[in-house]
Parts: C-alpha cells; sequence; structure tokens
C-alpha cells in the first residue's frame, strides 16, 4: 500500500538542515528511527542538536552521526554508558545538556501541547536545577523547565495507514509520540503501510495530524536484535 | 540476613529483604542493581512492576530465541509481559511517576545522610553525563526503598552525616535495607529497627558515620 505521505529515503535530506534541532524517538534501540538515522548518516549535514535519550551504540543508531562528527550537543538523560558520547564530550567537540528523564519526556510532550515550560518537582535541590528558576507551590519548590520542540522529528513506528495514524510494536513507542507532537517537519519509520481503515481508532497511538511523511524501514527483527535486510 | 563478605551473596540478602518490604498489590519501581534481584524472593506475592519506558506489568526475562527488541524494561534488558499489563509512552509513564500513582520504588544509592536524603546519580570528580529516571522517581513516589551495601568496597561509610555526593533531591527516603541492617528515616531522623544475625548495634556504629535512633 502507498500514502500521499510517503517519501523515498532519498528524499529525506531535504528536511533537515544544518543546525537543527533533531527529535530522535527510541529508548536505546527500540523506537529508534535506525533507517532514517543511516540516510543521514550519509549526508554532510552537520551541526545537529539531537535530542533523544541516549545516543544509540556505536555502530547503530545516532552512534553513526556522532562518529561522523554530526552532531553538535545531545540533550538526554543518560549517556554514561556510550563511550563514543563520553570521550566526544571529555575532548570538547560534544556539548551534553543532561534532563532527568521524565523532565524531557514532559518538556517534548508540551512542545507538542502549546505549552513553552512547566514546573516539576523533579530535580529541585540538585545540581540539575542550578541556574533554573525555583518556585514555591504549597510549600515545596518546583523548577522551572522549558518546552523542548524540534525543528524535525524522526520517529519509529510499527505500521502506518495511508493517512498516517499509527501504531506501534510492544514498548517502541516511548518517546515517539511525544516526539511527533513537537517536531515541525515530523517522519516516521515504519515497517508497513496499510489501508486506511485497517488500523481500529482506538489502537492508534499517534494520530495523522501529527504525521507529514511516511518512510519504509530497512531493519527487521532477527535473532532478537534489529538487522538491516541485504536485499 | 546472614553477614556474609561475599558481594553477590549480601546483594541477595539485601533483595531478599526489600522484597519482604513490599505490600501485595503495589505498584513497584525497581531500579538498576540489586533492585533487580528482588523478583526472586517475592514468592507468591502479587506486584506490578513499573518500567519508566512504559510498561506495567513487566514480566521475567524471556527465554531464548523468545526475544523481542521491542518488548524492554528501563535498563534496556528484554522482558515479558504479564498477563493484564498495559504499554504506554513515556510521558504517561513519567506522569504515573511524578504524580503519586507508582507505590514504591526500590532504589540502588551511593550515599544516603542521617536525614534521609540521598545520591545516587553521580560521583564528585567524574563526569556528570547520566541520570535517567533516578530524581523522577525519588521526586514523584509514594515510598522509596534504598537497597545498598553498608560500606563501599574499601569499607568507607555510605551512610554520613551530610552527603558528600551530589543529591538526588530533597525528597528522603523512607527506608533503607543494607546487609547489616535495616534503618527508618522519619522527620529527619534516621532509627535502627533491625540488625542482621550475628550483627550487634556496636557494629552498626562502627561502620556508619551517621548518628541513628536504636528502636530493634
Amino acid at each position: 500500500m502507498t500514502s500521499k505521505k510517503e517519501i523515498s529515503l532519498t528524499d529525506i535530506s531535504k528536511y533537515i538542515k544544518d543546525g537543527d534541532q533533531v527529535l530522535v524517538g527510541g529508548f536505546g534501540l527500540s523506537g529508534c528511527p535506525l533507517t532514517i538515522v543511516d540516510e543521514i548518516a550519509k549526508t554532510d549535514v552537520k551541526d545537529l542538536t539531537i535530542v533523544s535519550n541516549n545516543l544509540g551504540e556505536p555502530q547503530k543508531g545516532l552512534g553513526k552521526l556522532l562518529v561522523n562528527g554530526q552532531i553538535k550537543k545531545a540533550i538526554g538523560s543518560y549517556f554514561t554508558t556510550h563511550r563514543g558520547a563520553v570521550n566526544a564530550w571529555n575532548e570538547g567537540w560534544l556539548e551534553i545538556e543532561l534532563l532527568p528523564q521524565g523532565t524531557m519526556a514532559e518538556g517534548i510532550r508540551a512542545a507538542g501541547a502549546g505549552i513553552p515550560a512547566f514546573y516539576t518537582p523533579t530535580g529541585a535541590g540538585t545540581k540539575l536545577s542550578e541556574n533554573k528558576e525555583v518556585r514555591e507551590f504549597d510549600g515545596k519548590e518546583y523548577v522551572l523547565e522549558k518546552s523542548i520542540p524540534g525543528d524535525v522529528a524522526l520517529i519509529r513506528a510499527h505500521k502506518a495507514d495511508e493517512y498516517g495514524n499509527l501504531v506501534y510494536r510492544k514498548t517502541q513507542e516511548n518517546f515517539n509520540t511525544a516526539m511527533a507532537m513537537a517536531g515541525k517537519i515530523v517522519i516516521a519509520e515504519v515497517d508497513e503501510i496499510v489501508p486506511t481503515g485497517e488500523l481500529k481508532p482506538e489502537e492508534i497511538k499517534t494520530q495523522h495530524l501529527f504525521v507529514d511523511y511516511l518512510v519504509k524501514t530497512r531493519y527487521e527483527v532477527e535473532g532478537g536484535t534489529f538487522v538491516e535486510r541485504t536485499k | 540476613m546472614n553477614v556474609q563478605n561475599n558481594v553477590k551473596t549480601m546483594r541477595q540478602d539485601i533483595a531478599k529483604r526489600a522484597a519482604d518490604e513490599l505490600g501485595e498489590g503495589e505498584v513497584i519501581n525497581l531500579g538498576v542493581g540489586i533492585p533487580t534481584l528482588i523478583p526472586e524472593y517475592l514468592g507468591d506475592k502479587h506486584v506490578f512492576l513499573h518500567s519508566e519506558n512504559g510498561l506495567l506489568g513487566t514480566g521475567p526475562a524471556p527465554e531464548a530465541g523468545q526475544i523481542n527488541p521491542d518488548l524492554i524494561n528501563a535498563s534496556k534488558q528484554p522482558v515479558t509481559e504479564l498477563p493484564g499489563s498495559a504499554i504506554f509512552d513515556s510521558a504517561l509513564s513519567f506522569a504515573m511517576i511524578r504524580g503519586g500513582h507508582v507505590d514504591t520504588a526500590v532504589i540502588g544509592a551511593l550515599q544516603v545522610d542521617q536525614t534521609g536524603e540521598l545520591a545516587n546519580w553521580a560521583v564528585p570528580g567524574k563526569d556528570i553525563l547520566g541520570v535517567g529516571g533516578a530524581m523522577d522517581l525519588v521526586a514523584g513516589v509514594q515510598k522509596v526503598i534504598l537497597t545498598m551495601t553498608h560500606t563501599s568496597k574499601s569499607g568507607e561509610a555510605k551512610i554520613v552525616e551530610s552527603l558528600t555526593y551530589p543529591s538526588s533531591g530533597y525528597r528522603k527516603a523512607d527506608v533503607l535495607i543494607t546487609e547489616k541492617a535495616v534503618f527508618t528515616f522519619k522527620n529527619n531522623q534516621m532509627y535502627l529497627v533491625e540488625v542482621a544475625d550475628g550483627v550487634t548495634v556496636e557494629d552498626i556504629e562502627e561502620t556508619t558515620a551517621a548518628s541513628f535512633v536504636v528502636a530493634l
């Protein structure tokens, strides 16, 4: 099945420019748009600010963009176990902004929901709230956190219908719906595009009005991991 | 609890004791490290395990060959889903945590002070590049249970008068379980409520750099 929203892999680069803030879905590799990231790794686009929970693995997902030097700044919650990111930060060519994971998720959601900033109890009284506005409500301190919009959001789902409604496989959704809401341009990578009407309205997690373009993935699950199709 | 020098046994003893602390039917979030051992010791008790990446009703690791890389827990390990489990996105998952809907978090700690304030995400002098969901859990859940070895590998006290490691937030822990003892915290005061078999209050005093009330 095809969709008016479907684009070819080579079209992806048209929508991403130097210096963009790019929201990239995924918790580890689950829910990460691996094919789209691979395509960006083939281009010269650079100075990207990547908003993603972590930066993939060294040779998979966002780790490829890091190795290529295409990332200027990473905003996320957990980079400790990604040696490449830690090294890049130590060498001074990667800026890192660390956020509590719930603050990151809510910041992205808020950006997509028309809310510019919000107060959260998370991080009050810690190093991560230094230089942030703090306000008391009912005797308790809260930290003002800004929302996190994206010039582009790159997301991953299981199936799309022709309109661009999305459903997910198990815990694949993670940050993807919030990112679809928060991105000015949203490209979703999916396993297949099914005829409109085939997805049940109540199972749709990301509604088509959030999704601009669709691409088909080149990855499949094999032996408990994500493997790039060879043909 | 028997006192053993073997770290593995210590960790198992702590997990076993922490399992006793959980109530039937509670929604629990288990942090990395010792808390991940707790499910082995739940016996007939039924609890709902919440994973930050969007799963309530997390089941045990799958059999080899049954791994679905899109069914993982917050440590990115493959898991299974139990009957009645529910799946949702990260923003909703953290709304559950911050909003006080998760009953209990069992988390590891690097250091805890005598008021119950804890440090579990960064080491002084080392790069600060990861926090994950630690601070959201500390800020939001109804009850915080800390599990950690009583002292560091080199024998330094981890229970201290005031934190020298970066704090995880204003919220104080409710219970601290080590291989030697169980403490509770109330109104910024620490109480020794249980000691392991073969451990004396003097042993605890020697290895604890904080003041506490003995309430055995």
